[in-house]
């Protein structure tokens, strides 16, 4: 398995029936091939969606609905479209039971930063600073480390998203949580040990006597 | 509400306007008035958006013919264009996060100073912003945002001007309908009085000043 088929299978197993789930774009994105059998989710587009379905068929795209990139999605059954004042009305009210967000870096203390690299790469934040700041439990599915440097670290050398801490982090290495601010080791990836993971990481890491592996 | 052509409904904006454009990624942007104003090389315009589309998508068409001196949007990752010119200081680009992008074009719309938001605060977003503590947690205080003129596409306009949206396509179109002191709107299809039932209208008629005539 890929270590994004990983990542994405792993923060699967954290929806359950009847959430209404933003996830953003990349490894995020793949979550939505993972959902278990028989979990019903909603998943919010927050280019003005509610019940984002699979890709169209080849032919039957449709110009006006598309994904928060502007790619052509299908709308399920009970879909429902709204202006973007509601959508972020929704995504900052706390009506967001999950969202799944990419990281360029995430603190000790759960603090993430993920929308620009000064001097390099200034998208523009989108929807992300206001996803971390208003939705409930926030997830990050990001890889372990980029080329080569940790990217769960002491503190953020780029600029923050939000003060707000995120609630979980998975890598392909690891499922990480932040219970009383502190960085903390929940699972290993199968095959990876805690000293790897550890060993991979500049933040501080609690590590618990007993760390289960991930299930997937 | 009058009908007007495209090309007197694009004469009325001057160089240097302000403009608020409705679409997200190009999709609910009014792509015939764009093509327009670079027909009509209207310069030095301010667009408000949520995203600058890519190049040769809705609002990138306008940077690439270079007519933008500044736009404000959460987002122009996918324009190379907009972040050239913003690096090599021929263009302003604020980035606003997108909720507060809308609640603050919402607060003008509706007759508010601004909104008090979580979002920003802590972050460089917050930097010249006022942090105001209300029921002992901080907010920001982010002020209402207005343009001259609102540039709507719609998917239904009935005769009155009472207008409704497809899908994801309505996005910032109906939020900008109420903030700007001209508002012009371009339709897929116009339908008689009746066609668009009370409850499904989402852009009440009085808010068009101008629709662009068909055919």
């Amino acid at each position: 398995m890929d270590s994004q088929t990983l990542i994405a299978k792993r923060i699967a197993r954290e929806l359950k029936s009847g959430m209404l789930v933003n996830l953003g774009i990349g490894i995020p994105t793949l979550v939505a091939n993972y959902v278990p059998a028989g979990v019903h989710v909603f998943f919010q587009s927050e280019n003005g969606l509610i019940g984002t379905g699979p890709l169209p068929q080849e032919g039957l795209a449709q110009a006006r609905l598309t994904d928060a990139a502007g790619r052509p999605v299908t709308a399920l059954p009970g879909a429902c479209a709204f202006d973007s004042a509601m959508s972020f009305g929704l995504i900052r009210g706390g009506h967001v039971d999950m969202t799944v967000l990419g990281g360029l870096q995430v603190d000790e203390r759960g603090l993430l930063a993920n929308w620009m690299i000064p001097g390099k790469m200034v998208p523009g934040m989108g929807g992300a600073m206001d996803l971390v700041a208003g939705a409930k439990r926030v997830v990050v599915a990001m890889q372990h480390s980029a080329k080569g440097k940790p990217k769960i670290v002491k503190r953020c050398s780029l600029p923050l998203t939000s003060v707000r801490p995120v609630d979980l982090v998975v890598t392909e290495l690891a499922t990480i949580a932040f219970p009383a601010g502190r960085a903390t080791l929940l699972e290993t990836a199968p095959g990876v040990t805690a000293e790897q993971v550890r060993a991979a990481t500049e933040a501080e890491l609690v590590v618990p006597a007993r760390v289960p592996s991930m299930a997937l | 509400m009058k009908t007007i052509s495209l090309q007197d409904a694009v004469e009325l904006i001057p160089a240097g306007a302000s403009l608020m454009i409705g679409g997200f990624m190009g999709v609910g942007t009014p792509e015939r008035i764009v093509d327009e104003l670079v027909r009509q090389n209207k310069r030095d315009l301010t667009v408000i958006a949520n995203d600058n589309a890519l190049p040769g998508v809705g609002i990138g068409k306008l940077v690439s013919a270079g007519l933008v001196r500044k736009t404000i949007a959460s987002h122009i990752g996918l324009n190379p264009e907009t972040q050239k010119k913003m690096i090599a200081g021929e263009m302003e680009v604020d980035l606003v996060p997108q909720g507060t992008l809308i609640e603050r074009i919402r607060s003008a719309g509706f007759g508010l100073g601004g909104v008090l938001t979580p979002t920003g605060v802590g972050t460089i977003v917050e930097e010249g912003k006022q942090r105001i503590d209300v029921n002992g947690r901080p907010w920001l205080l982010e002020t209402a945002l207005r343009a001259d003129f609102a540039l709507v596409q719609a998917f239904l306009a009935d005769y009155l001007g009472n207008l409704q949206y497809a899908l994801t396509a309505r996005n910032f179109n109906p939020v900008i309908a109420m903030a700007a002191d001209t508002v012009i709107v371009d339709a897929e299809h116009i339908v008689p009085v009746g066609v668009i039932a009370p409850d499904h209208v989402m852009t009440p008629a009085p808010l068009v000043d101008y629709l662009i005539a068909h055919g």
